[in-house]
């Protein structure tokens, strides 16, 4: 059952060939027999999760069902839900829980999609590996010695180890797609705008966009049809129809021009990745596609210019955790700088420090013209060089990431080789495009990413892209078998 | 030596919208803690401000009543510092692209002669929430009703030379809110504040000297006394050797003084930027046009007409329009009352004297507009005298009704038959033949002086009623 697609399993509901009900005590079980391995829920909502299969048989039963009605999901813990604790990964938040739902997790109600839980993340979506997780290191299902990537981690894990049928994800620097391809699953991070960020909290404002991560682009197809769309509470979404994702896939790729960005494949990239890729690229071109090297010049700035402005932009959003509305707040404050200082000194973890002081430090007067403001202008240099390139083809595509998933504390003392697993992904948030990353051939017997990144609001032609790659080849069906 | 203030103002006008900036919280003041803050207010996790469009057409009123450049498009700015007030640890400003740029007003100095003060620039901006001392026991309550409402925070040129200017144009700042209905301008809820930023140097020189921001000021008496003490203080401490350090000084009203609050050292570095959670807001053309064409009458221009409409002297043209609550009643009376002069004399004299009496404001005058005008035209018509008038209209002030049903109750009409006033007249002649014989043998000048004494005797068996006018004809005939 847990392998069955979300329009299989949905057709099994309506077909009453099984409830809502026994469709999510399967995956309660399956989350109760392997999550310890994993450490992929910070919290698990049984019964809440039994309440919503029992209300989406009614409505199944009633025939008002929708593709996702009854479909047992799961929230990355950044997503503010009413009533279920909200811990962001972090300690600060460990007793959180927020008095309303943020505009996806109530689109997702809305749909009648049940929530098996609250999955882990890096602490604050700040970190590649989920290893900055107060509540634990999730671990990658092809490999439990090995990290499943972030920061959204623990929802990439429980996907790939179908403990979900599917999950949301939050993407600042590559935070779906990274530890989609790390785990072997599709992962899409929509253009900036896309997916209302009401009640996603908040790492950098300019950059966060909430997407779908899923077994399939068919599924994520069907995840973002509920996602997407204009929401007055948050003035920087988009106003853009949005179009029928689902009916988009299919569509044929002959004469779709794909560009290789010579950058993507350079000194760095681990050669069995750059393998698995080239193979994925020669099925392209049997589909019809036209593939041409273009450039992305200003490739190397991308990693820079993201660790000034997102630790810039989270050195004020995370001011709000202060100690003293909400949070954690120190034993017997002295005065109120004590109350501060201790507050955040225990609430917050070491990568979400150095982010807030590097943050502050850009932000600083005297520092601002050379670090915020010179970022900001690099960051224009990025998208010009995108906007150049989607002049010439229809879409760009290179490995989601430079290797497969790393040992669990390989790189932990090394931040700066951790920022660098995310080389690939972090110009598409600079400039606000779509990237979707798909699994394709593994290497060394670990999943590899491949990411398509499309022009603005054309996430309908990445999905098809993907979608058509995954009719052609059985990649995405492979399955950690320790989980089977 | 001689020395030379140099005084440039900061206001902060609350604007006058319902709900918050950000949010869609109400404004309401006074109601209790923590009962309108929202979630967006309360800067949970999660939550995004959206912006109040009202503000922005406000914003463009005040750039359109002061002849300012319109920033066509303006970006909000986190102005970021720690305060438990402050939910998010930021507050929501315009920094370096705001809503309103360059303007000016012109104030009126005693000499009658005008000055205009530049308006450097306005932005929008939230306000923060409210910190408790007292009632927590050492502890500190917040309250976040007022965090999240709209404020234009106004900074002037420092053109101001002495603190009489400083008052006149915070003055004329808090009429034009006023008259534009941006902002109730009430300081003591705080919805219309003050701060000073004072300096002083050796006359003719042309570098400013080293300034103080005087805050805590919650009424233009205190703007006036925090200044002209600080002056006194920055020139004492020059004279005497020391040095001004750029400084954020308290106002302590019961002590009439200043005292420091943070040096220059101490001072935030707010670490400025864009919020990337709010659009720059673009004007367009259709919507400053909109804004343009909808302006209320400035007080400028009321003053003007109504020295012109109703031949006030400058004098009560500028008194009567101090606040447009004020115009609005004083044009309602002279309507109603069909003599201007004698509107502007009452609305001036009796109505302020009462009101000031028993601290209230025009608006909650016991005596309604109407009233006052229907009660001036039983003057103008030679109902009453203007001396019964004072008593109709303390009976008005102490709720017995209308001037007419006053009058009639109290049978104050006045005696205008001749005849009637002749019986009277007649008789405190018969009653008085001492003084009427002097009367008659003194010389034409002292007379006038020594009729005083008959009028008054005839205007007292009268009861007041009696018409002035022809009381002082009859007498001269009888008496010459």
């Amino acid at each position: 059952m847990h392998n069955k697609s979300i329009s299989e399993l949905s057709a099994g509901l309506r077909q009453g060939a099984f409830s809502s009900v026994e469709l999510t005590r399967h995956f309660l079980d399956r989350i109760a027999r392997h999550d310890e391995r994993l450490n992929a829920y910070i919290t698990r909502t049984e019964e809440a999760a039994l309440a919503g299969a029992r209300a989406a048989d009614a409505r199944i039963a009633a025939g008002e069902a929708g593709p996702l009605t009854g479909i047992p999901i799961a929230h990355k813990d950044i997503f503010c839900t009413d009533g279920i604790r909200t811990t962001c990964g972090s300690r600060m938040l460990e007793r959180f829980t927020a008095p309303y739902d943020a505009t996806v997790v109530s689109r997702f109600k809305q749909a009648g999609a049940v929530v098996l839980g609250k999955t882990n993340m890096d602490e604050f979506a700040m970190g590649s590996s989920n290893e900055t997780s107060y509540y634990g290191a999730v671990r990658n299902p092809w490999d439990t010695t090995r990290v499943p990537g972030g920061s959204s981690g623990g929802s990439a894990a429980a996907v790939a180890a179908r403990l979900c049928v599917a999950a949301t994800g939050t993407d600042t620097g590559g935070s779906i797609r990274q530890p989609a391809a790390l785990c072997g699953i599709t992962g899409l991070k929509p253009t900036y705008g896309r997916v209302s960020r009401y009640g996603m909290i908040a790492f950098a404002s300019s950059l966060d966009q909430a997407g779908p991560m899923a077994a399939s682009a068919e599924d994520a197809a069907t995840l973002l049809q509920a996602m997407a769309g204009f929401d007055e509470r948050d003035s920087t979404s988009a106003q853009e129809p949005v179009p029928d994702y689902s009916a988009a896939l299919g569509g044929d790729l002959a004469g779709v021009r794909i560009g290789l960005p010579k950058e993507y494949f350079g000194a760095g990239l681990d050669p069995a990745v750059a393998a698995s890729v080239e193979q994925a690229i020669d099925e392209y071109r049997r589909l019809g596609a036209e593939v041409v090297e273009i450039s992305l010049p200003n490739t190397s700035l991308a990693v820079p210019v993201y660790y000034v402005v997102a630790p810039a932009e989270c050195s004020s959003n995370l001011a709000r955790f202060d100690g003293v509305r909400y949070g954690h707040r120190c034993e017997a404050p002295r005065d109120l700088e004590d109350l501060y200082k201790r507050s955040r000194a225990e609430g917050f973890g070491p990568e979400v420090k150095r982010r807030i002081m590097i943050g502050t430090y850009a932000l600083s007067a005297g520092y601002y013209d050379a670090y915020y403001l010179k970022a900001q202008q690099i960051r224009h240099l990025i998208s010009d060089d995108f906007a150049r390139a989607f002049r010439e083809v229809d879409v760009i595509l290179g490995p989601t990431t430079p290797g497969t998933a790393f040992a669990l504390g390989e790189k932990a003392d090394d931040p700066v080789s951790m920022y660098l697993s995310d080389i690939y992904t972090i110009a598409v948030n600079l400039a606000g495009l779509p990237g979707i990353s798909v699994p394709v051939a593994p290497a060394d017997g670990r999943p590899v990413g491949l990411q398509l990144i499309g022009n603005y609001f054309q996430e309908a032609r990445l999905l098809n892209l993907a979608h058509r790659l995954q009719q052609a080849t059985d990649w995405h069906k492979a399955a950690p078998a320790e989980f089977e | 030596m001689q020395w030379e203030t140099v005084i440039g103002l900061e206001i902060h006008a609350q604007l006058a919208t319902r709900s918050k900036i950000f949010s869609g919280a109400s404004t309401a003041f006074g109601a209790a803690p923590n009962t309108q803050a929202c979630n967006i207010d309360l800067g949970l996790p999660g939550v995004l401000p959206v912006l109040n469009r009202e503000v922005v057409r406000m914003a463009v009123r005040f750039a359109t009543a002061i002849d300012a450049e319109l920033g066509r498009r303006s970006v909000f700015a986190r102005k970021n510092y720690f305060y438990p007030d402050l939910p998010k640890g930021y507050q929501i400003s315009q920094y370096e692209l705001p809503i309103v740029g360059r303007g000016h007003v012109e104030i009126l100095l005693e000499e009658g002669a005008a000055k205009r003060i530049g308006v450097t620039r306005a932005h929008l901006e939230e306000d923060a929430g409210k910190s408790l001392h007292e009632d927590f026991h050492g502890s500190t309550g917040i309250d976040l009703n007022r965090a999240g409402t709209p404020l234009l925070e106004i900074v002037s040129e420092p053109d101001m030379r002495s603190a009489r200017e400083a008052v006149a144009y915070a003055r004329k700042i808090h009429q034009i809110v006023q008259y534009l209905g941006i902002c109730d301008g009430n300081m003591q809820e705080g919805s219309f504040r003050c701060d000073a930023n004072v300096s002083v140097r050796p006359m003719g020189e042309d570098r400013l000297g080293t300034r103080a921001e005087l805050k805590n000021i919650n009424s233009f008496r205190f703007l006036e006394r925090a200044i002209n003490f600080e002056v006194e203080r920055q020139i004492d401490l020059i004279e005497s050797g020391g040095k001004v350090v750029q400084e954020t000084r308290l106002y302590d009203a019961a002590r009439d003084e200043t005292r420091s609050m943070r040096t220059k050292e101490e001072a935030n570095d707010y670490r400025y930027f864009p919020d990337p959670d709010l659009l720059p807001v673009e004007l367009d053309d259709a919507f400053i046009e909109a804004v343009r064409s909808d302006m209320p009458e400035l007080p400028d221009a009321k003053r003007q007409r109504f020295s012109e409409a109703y031949g006030l002297s400058a004098y009560d043209a500028s008194v009567v329009t101090a606040s447009l609550s004020l115009a609005d009643y004083f044009e309602t009376v002279a309507e109603a009352a069909g003599d201007a002069k004698l509107a502007a004399n009452w609305v001036m004299g009796e109505l302020a004297a009462a009101l000031n009496k028993e601290n209230l404001e025009i608006g909650s005058s016991p005596v309604d507009a109407p009233r006052l005008g229907a009660m001036l035209r039983r003057i103008a018509d030679n109902t009453i005298s203007g001396k019964i008038a004072k008593q109709v209209f303390e009976a008005m002030w102490n709720g017995e009704g209308g001037a007419d049903e006053i009058i009639e109750a109290r049978g104050l009409k006045q005696i205008t038959d001749s005849g009637a006033i002749e019986r009277v007249v007649d008789e405190v002649i018969a009653a008085n033949p001492q003084q009427v014989e002097s009367y008659r043998g003194a010389e034409a000048a002292k007379q006038g002086k020594m009729l005083g004494f008959f009028v008054g005797q005839v205007m007292k068996a009268s009861q007041g009623k009696a018409n002035p006018k022809q009381v002082n004809e009859l007498l001269r005939q009888k008496l010459s």
